[in-house]
């Protein structure tokens, strides 16, 4: 019953998505027409079936109804509660079904909430949102239906990938949706604005909170992706170019440039294509994430099934919505007229700069996360890895990083260089005297030295535009700034760090054995068995003392789980405030020995951290932007309202 | 900059982002040539080894009777094959957890001078949804000779 509920419900939601096209194309023609009043209704009760339909998900999981396919499929009745409801998510269509149920809810937020955009505008907006979301309700229905159910109920569900048993797994697939598909709304704001011929400051204020919003949720989601990568592949890397992190990452470039031309446009009036432009490619580059994950082109944890018939049909959607909306660019864009401008040494200099240097590097990670499928297609198989992303992207990053540091010192519009000159020599003195140290005192490599060497100067540039201000009337948006890119900066020597002063060691030992590892004495005192509720483990007892202080105990892992029958190791870690300990258990050898991998990683948190601070600042700087919207309006009622009395 | 009409104010950063585009395509397409990794079968590395520097990725089965551990307890050598043609591994740390004898596996790495292959990372079948993708293929094509020799 709660199955046919939800099936229901989608099927309702996706006819009122047909409702909402058709009510949005007739009242952009005929403003007046009869079904102008209808779009917005349309869009929030779709977005309330769909969410309908997401929690008659998550009530099957929660209740493993086994005669329903994907909960057999993807379920186990021994597994704690948390894990029984991300396993809603966890497979093909349940995180296809948060797809689009995330992408009706924006959608009907826009429809209930947006009143400052001419309603014109707003209707090709709600129309735009409609059409996505009806390709997305087809692919649903028609190839990936979540609720079918099976003939004949089995006794046991099959369980889910242990690697995807982790409470950070568990919340890490919707933050990346929520950011994924918050980017759709940019997309149709875009083309709603350009198809109307109102690419405007106004637009462009409505638009941003949605563009900020999901940008928070990317940059939280890919810190989280990378952390887990981190402690649970067990590997010791938090980064690794796979094409399913670069699918997560293409989005945040274009999201990230997108942002900053949006506020070029808010304020100023300027960059009113180039905003467009970013628009359509930011949820360009979420669809493709979508196609590179789902449709088995790649096969990773990430992808759950390899089905052709579902990467076709996802293909052809990529192709009708990306070839549509740059058709509509190219034809349109004529249209729009230029806006205000501005000189090469100005605030919107230094953007530009760096939203160009941003969609450089999205062209180097696409064309590296592309290669391979290219040359797969004519039979060659090639690997791309980070010989190739690490210095071509650095090559790009590295000057985006220098402007960084100073551009937000610049004024809008006009400004001389002479103004930033002293910043600038003082920051480049910090490069150099940073880069000179690090290489007398350690022999990390070109990359992370210039890491470390930029790291520090835009820590400090990133502080500069709070100089000389009264910290408490500052506004929030600024502090957002700065925070964020001061974030950057944290994140940037973490990775540096990671780079230069990693060290790392191999052994196998005896309960009792002891090594060294960099400042660590590390004594492995014993090995026994534990158990779990799904699973059983060799567990290893390992003393650590670092610098001859007190010992800490760290406690790495060798699971086997037996549903789905397969083995894990778990990483146990050891975070001191300069860096963290890392080791992994490995198999035993004959001789009782067992193998034991260790590394002393040098402040790598800070590359989470962060991660988390530049998320904060975006939320500042939301925070900022809302009341101010808030307080805008407020104003602008009671003058009204005053006008009103004093004609009376 | 501030003499510049509408029309060219727009044209130069139109010109601006498409040399940047281009550049970075450009360079993709250059580092590409060098930096990709190849995939070889057993049977492709004998008869055309890449260079000692070039990093490679090496597929096949895991013949059986070949793993061991060196006296560090750390190393260990295999040999993988194709069905035609064997090629020695060695490398050091923890093995993937499914990585058995007789099961597909590719190696991250580069080939010595002495015919070795030097892994730095192993890529090994980790459940049924999971196979590395070049193996794929292969084991397909060459399912009868693996498993009579897996049988033997």
């Amino acid at each position: 019953m709660i199955a046919e509920l939800g099936l229901a419900a989608l099927w309702l939601a996706a006819a009122l998505a047909g409702l909402q096209l058709i009510a949005g194309v007739q009242s952009v023609r005929q403003p007046d027409g009869p079904l102008a009043s209808l779009a917005r209704p349309a869009a929030v009760i779709q977005g309330v079936l769909a969410a309908f339909a997401f929690l008659m998900l998550l009530w099957l999981f929660a209740q493993t109804d086994l005669s329903v396919k994907l909960v057999a499929a993807n379920s186990h009745s021994a597994k704690p509660m948390i894990f029984k409801l991300s396993g809603a998510w966890g497979n093909h269509e349940g995180s296809m079904l948060l797809w689009v149920t995330v992408m009706a809810l924006a959608g009907g937020l826009i429809g209930y909430l947006e009143r400052r955009l001419p309603e014109v505008t707003m209707q090709a907006t709600l129309a735009t949102q409609a059409f996505v979301g009806l390709g997305f309700y087809a692919f649903l229905l028609l190839s990936s239906n979540p609720f079918e159910r099976l003939a004949t109920p089995v006794a046991e569900g099959m369980g889910l990938n242990p690697l995807l048993q982790d409470i950070g797994l568990a919340f890490h697939p919707p933050t990346l949706y929520f950011g994924y598909v918050g980017l759709s709304v940019a997309f149709s704001f875009a083309l709603g604005a350009l198809l109307t011929r109102q690419v405007t400051p106004n637009f462009a204020r409505a638009m941003r909170p949605w563009v900020l919003g999901a940008w928070i949720f990317l940059t939280l989601g890919i810190t989280a992706g990378s952390y887990w990568a981190y402690y649970e592949l067990g590997w010791g890397g938090w980064w690794f170019w796979d094409p399913v992190e670069n699918a997560s990452l293409m989005p945040w470039l274009a999201a990230t440039a997108l942002l900053h031309s949006v506020s070029v446009l808010a304020a100023r009036d300027a960059l009113r294509a180039w905003t467009i432009m970013l628009g359509v490619v930011a949820f360009s580059m979420s669809m493709m994430g979508t196609f590179l994950v789902r449709s088995g082109v790649l096969t990773s944890v990430h992808a759950f099934a390899v089905d052709p018939e579902r990467g076709t049909f996802i293909l052809v959607l990529l192709g009708i919505y990306i070839g549509g909306a740059l058709t509509i660019f190219a034809l349109r864009a004529g249209t729009v007229q230029e806006g205000e401008r501005f000189t090469a040494t100005s605030r919107e200099g230094a953007l530009v700069f760096n939203n160009v240097m941003l969609s450089a590097i999205l062209a180097v990670v696409l064309v590296g996360t592309l290669y391979p499928l290219l040359t797969e297609a004519f039979g060659i198989r090639v690997s791309v890895g980070p010989p190739y992303f690490n210095p071509v992207a650095a090559i790009f990053t590295l000057p985006m990083l220098a402007v960084m540091a100073v551009g937000p010192l610049l004024r809008w519009r006009r400004d001389g260089a002479k103004r930033i000159s002293k910043p600038a020599v003082f920051l480049t003195i910090c490069v150099l005297l940073v880069a000179v140290l690090v290489t007398y005192l350690s022999n990390a490599s070109l990359l992370a030295i210039l890491g470390l060497a930029f790291a520090a100067a835009l820590a400090v540039g990133s502080l500069l535009p709070l100089r000389g201000r009264n910290l408490l009337r500052t506004p929030l948006a600024t502090w957002g700034m700065v925070t964020a890119h001061f974030g950057i900066a944290v994140a940037l020597f973490g990775m540096a760090s990671e780079s230069a002063f990693s060290i790392e060691k191999l052994v196998a030992a005896r309960p009792g054995d002891m090594t060294e590892v960099g400042p660590w004495k590390i004594t492995l005192d014993g090995i026994e068995p534990v158990a779990g509720p799904n699973w059983t483990a060799l567990q290893a007892d390992l003393r650590a003392s670092y610098k001859g202080g007190s010992a800490i105990t760290l406690q790495p892992q060798s699971r086997t789980f037996w549903s789905p029958e397969r083995e894990t190791a778990e990483s146990a870690l050891a975070a001191r405030w300069n860096g963290q300990l890392y080791a992994v258990m490995g198999s035993g050898i004959e001789d009782g020995r067992r193998q034991l991998r260790l590394w002393w990683k040098p402040f790598v948190p800070m590359i989470w951290f962060g991660g988390i601070l530049v998320a904060l600042g975006g939320f500042l700087s939301l925070i900022g932007r809302l009341t101010a919207d808030l307080k805008r309006h407020y104003v602008r009622r009671r003058s009204a309202e005053r006008r009103e009395d004093a004609q009376v | 900059m501030s003499a510049l009409k509408p029309k060219h104010q727009r044209l130069v950063l139109v010109i601006v982002a498409v040399i940047a585009l281009i550049a970075a395509g450009l360079l993709a397409a250059y580092a590409l040539r060098n930096q990709a990794s190849y995939f070889y079968v057993p049977t492709q590395m004998i008869a055309e080894p890449p260079a000692p520097t070039q990093a490679v990725r090496l597929g096949g089965m895991v013949q059986a009777g070949t793993l061991e551990t060196m006296p560090d307890g750390v190393t260990v050598s295999f040999v993988v094959g194709d069905g035609e043609e064997q090629v020695p591994v060695r490398f050091a740390g923890i093995l993937p957890d499914l990585f058995v004898e007789g099961s597909g596996v590719v190696a991250e790495g580069k080939l010595g001078a002495d015919g070795t292959f030097i892994a730095d990372n192993l890529l090994a079948k980790h459940d049924e949804n999971y196979i590395p993708r070049e193996l794929e293929d292969m084991t397909a094509a060459q399912v009868e000779q693996t498993v009579l020799e897996t049988a033997r």
